[in-house]
């Protein structure tokens, strides 16, 4: 909304001048107080967009997910470590072998916050009512995918079937969309369950929220069912957290400095060495799925050859992109999934910068040197259409600087900027070459999503091999054995050129010296179980 | 004066149904939509599948006919109903009014200081006899119009709040937390103000009677604060439209840099979304608050100049 350059240049100038002069003056960030962790304290996070739906299960974003992620148990949990799926509501389950029978034995005694059991009952009418949200909860709608019925064995088992194959279940099942929630609240049209009526069995209520203002929430009394990750047994440390809505980013950095606020969500690059500086902590992790990457349309006919789409994976320098326009904290993307997803494989020496063997690819493909440096082939220029979405504020500098490198190769890239939601209508009409984007997923699955031909299919492929493998992976419900196909998977988009990765997504959160503790869970949002303040 | 009220209700009506036509052909002919950018999160280019759209423009009905859409939604919207939001799934109207008390708490509060801080300025500027200080003076609103509210919200955040820790940086409770944006909203309005009444003042204090009333031995405050002020005060009345559209523009970006809930807040985040229906309603909402304080003025200024009655009808003929 006043994210255009001027304004954030006008922000860094008054930012860096008041973070030099907090440096010098005042110790914001030093801790006081006890150093073994207790209960108690209220802490004051500031997000940096509206949450616009608390509900976990709808569609949210980034900033939605973390007052959302604490008012919800999961029936798993997921190692952010080990990538491992551990208990947290289901003590443990069962999957079939072609998985598509899912088996879950609750550990019982959990309640949600109006008193009801989290039971097998429960289960099925938060499966069944996720399903029923249909494209209000797009991200329950893929994991859900195929969705045959929830069969309540008894009290405490509950038995999920698929009509096929569907893997990656047993992760989705660890994520917040998939959060189970009361039946007051699963009952309700979707509308109705935005701002109130969120009622879960997670170690935090939720009090109030106020649109555009902020978010209130309550440690759980009795609390005692947490994930089997977590520290702390029993309820929170943490009494009350206010996630408060503050949209500019300089508002939120003085708001830390000055201490009106104890953590902040959208730290942007530019700002880290200057919060680094003032003696803030800076607690980062990259993004699971798909990094941010140029993705090919390979109907057209320019991308359609194999050559070029590999010469641009080569002609791009993923380092220079990092280290001009993002931060220590990002790092230049080593496959086609991120580094923190389940089953990554570090193709790194792949996506190595080699301009030399990228012009070789292109002259062999026809593709010679033309007026102004651009390659032309039959009177054609070697020109590339990128559309991107303006949802992550680097994206125009990295692409301004991606464009550089391609023309040192000879490709010409015309830039073409959408809102994020005509993003989506251009790539399913196709007048693109390449369309840059990211998708946050811990399962190696999204490569599925984004590549199978029998999906959306947005990458136009007909690549009978790259379907084979990722159908596998999707039926296989042994992790190692997945973990193979997935591997193969990352290979084969590399190796075809369809994705051309750049840098890993990383979450940024600025926290002040009283807060310990606050962790990443495995899609890299933040848990507040274990915090607490000092 | 029946007629003349008469006539002002039928523009007020005419603008708002321009309003709302104006705002429903830009909004409908834009590229892209609100149910993609919702479905999509906002954050990560998720694949949202073309079903799953089509679902969702059926719900908010923007599968419809252009034209059968415009026909309902006027037919709607004169009811007082402006659809539900796309985002929060919440009616428009109510939407709205529930943001209304902030936004008019923030704007009262800056109106307030904006008239003050404009008229003094002015009035300062054309008694005082140094040539020095009314240059000064007369030079402030042009900074006031062209320093940027943004940065100027800013840097008193940065200074008062940040620096010096006096007054609340984020968010709408209690009063304390209204004087930063007040203020910020305050500058670029009061500068309109103190430049048209100083004007005016100036003209005023040129008449006849201006220079007779000294002539006849007044003193040059009593002409000054009795005579012109009064004949003075029209213009800046006629310009309050312009005044309170400037303050719901303002809160916009205001709203934005102090965190704080309002209309201004809405708009930002409606408008980002490509959220039709609210989008919509504010543009309408905007007009009625224009056309209010235009017909409110309409009313006030005969009162204080009884010419202007009697010259309407003249102008209605």
């Amino acid at each position: 909304m006043l994210g255009s350059r001027r304004s954030y240049a006008v922000f860094g100038l008054v930012t860096a001048l008041s973070l030099a002069a907090t440096a010098c003056s005042s110790s914001g960030a030093s801790g006081t107080g006890s150093s073994t962790p207790h209960s108690g304290g209220h802490l004051t996070f500031a997000l940096a967009s509206d949450p616009i739906c608390v509900d976990p299960q709808q569609q949210g974003n980034n900033d939605a997910i973390y007052p959302a992620r604490q008012l919800v148990d999961s029936l798993t949990d997921q190692d952010p470590k080990t990538g491992k799926i551990v208990p947290w509501l289901a003590r443990s389950w069962e999957v079939s072998k072609d998985a598509t029978t899912f088996t879950f034995h609750l550990r019982g005694g959990a309640t949600f916050s109006d008193g009801t059991p989290v039971d097998a009952r429960a289960v099925k009418d938060n499966f069944d009512g996720i399903v029923r949200l249909g494209a209000k909860s797009v991200l329950g709608a893929s994991y859900l995918a195929g969705y045959r019925g929830t069969t309540v064995v008894d009290k405490n088992t509950a038995r999920v079937t698929f009509k096929a194959p569907n893997a990656q279940f047993l992760q989705a099942t660890s994520t917040f969309t998939l959060g189970l929630l009361a039946r007051s609240t699963t009952r309700l049209p979707a509308a109705k369950r935005c701002t109130d009526h969120i009622v879960g069995s997670g170690p935090f209520t939720l009090v109030d929220y106020t649109p555009n203002k902020s978010v209130e929430e309550r440690r759980r009394a009795g609390y005692s069912w947490g994930s089997s990750l977590w520290r702390k047994k029993g309820p929170a440390y943490l009494e009350r957290i206010s996630f408060k809505v503050v949209p500019e980013s300089g508002v939120r950095t003085g708001s830390l400095q000055s201490g009106q606020a104890d953590a902040i969500g959208g730290v942007a690059p530019q700002d880290e060495d200057g919060l680094k500086a003032a003696g803030f902590t800076l607690l980062s992790r990259a993004n699971p799925g798909v990094p941010f990457a140029l993705t090919a349309n390979t109907a057209r006919p320019l991308t359609r050859d194999a050559r070029v789409r590999q010469a641009i994976q080569l002609g791009v320098n993923r380092k220079e992109v990092v280290d001009t326009v993002l931060s220590r904290r990002y790092q230049p993307a080593t496959s086609a999934l991120a580094s923190t997803t389940t089953a990554y494989q570090n193709l790194g020496d792949r996506l190595a910068y080699a301009p030399d063997r990228a012009r070789k690819l292109l002259d062999e493909a026809g593709w010679k040197p033309g007026p102004g440096g651009i390659r032309v082939k039959d009177g054609q220029k070697l020109s590339l259409k990128v559309v991107w979405a303006t949802n992550f504020g680097p994206n125009q500098t990295a692409l301004e600087l991606i464009q550089q490198q391609l023309k040192k190769i000879g490709v010409q890239i015309t830039l073409k900027s959408t809102s994020i939601g005509d993003y989506v209508q251009v790539r399913q009409k196709g007048d693109y070459d390449y369309a840059w984007g990211n998708t946050t997923r811990v399962d190696p699955d999204i490569l599925r999503t984004s590549f199978s031909s029998k999906g959306l299919n947005l990458s136009r492929l007909h690549d009978s091999a790259l379907d084979a493998v990722l159908d596998e992976q999707s039926a296989t419900a042994d992790a190692a054995r997945r973990a193979g196909y997935a591997a193969r998977a990352q290979a084969l988009v590399l190796e075809k050129g369809y994705q051309v990765p750049v840098f890993e997504l990383t979450t940024v959160v600025g926290v002040s010296g009283k807060v310990h503790d606050l962790d990443f869970e495995a899609s890299s949002r933040l848990q507040f179980h274990d915090t607490w303040l000092s | 004066m029946p007629r003349y009220l008469v006539q002002r209700l039928l523009q007020a009506v005419f603008v708002l149904w321009a309003a709302f036509t104006t705002s429903f052909v830009v909004l409908y002919l834009l590229p892209g939509d609100p149910v993609s950018i919702m479905a999509s999160g906002g954050g990560d280019t998720n694949d949202v599948s073309p079903e799953q759209i089509a679902e969702l423009k059926q719900v908010y009905g923007f599968d419809k006919p252009l034209i059968e859409s415009y026909g309902d939604r006027l037919w709607h919207a004169l009811r007082g109903d402006f659809g539900i939001s796309v985002q929060s799934g919440d009616p428009v109207t109510r939407l709205i009014a529930d943001q209304l008390p902030a936004t008019l708490q923030l704007t009262s509060a800056a109106l307030l200081l904006a008239v003050v801080l404009g008229a003094g300025v002015a009035l300062a500027a054309t008694y005082t006899r140094r040539r020095w200080l009314r240059q000064t003076l007369l030079s402030l609103p042009a900074l006031g119009v062209s320093a940027p509210t943004f940065w100027v919200g800013l840097i008193l955040v940065q200074l008062v709040s940040f620096r010096w820790g006096l007054l609340p940086a984020i968010g709408n409770e209690g009063f304390r937390s209204v004087i930063l944006p007040a203020i910020t909203l305050a500058v670029p309005t009061s500068a309109v103000i103190a430049q048209v009444f100083a004007k005016s003042l100036r003209t005023a204090l040129a008449e006849p009677y201006a220079q007779t009333a000294l002539a006849k031995g007044a003193s040059r405050r009593r002409v000054h604060f009795g005579h012109a002020l009064r004949n003075a005060a029209i213009p800046p009345l006629t310009v309050a439209g312009v005044v309170v559209g400037n303050l719901l523009a303002g809160s916009v970006v205001v709203e934005t840099v102090f965190s704080r809930t309002g209309i201004g807040r809405v708009t930002a985040t409606a408008v980002t979304a490509q959220d039709i229906p609210v989008v919509q309603g504010l543009v309408v909402f905007g007009a009625l608050a224009f056309v209010l304080a235009n017909l409110a003025v309409d009313l006030l200024v005969p009162l204080l100049d009884p010419r202007i009655t009697a010259a309407a009808p003249a102008v209605a003929r």
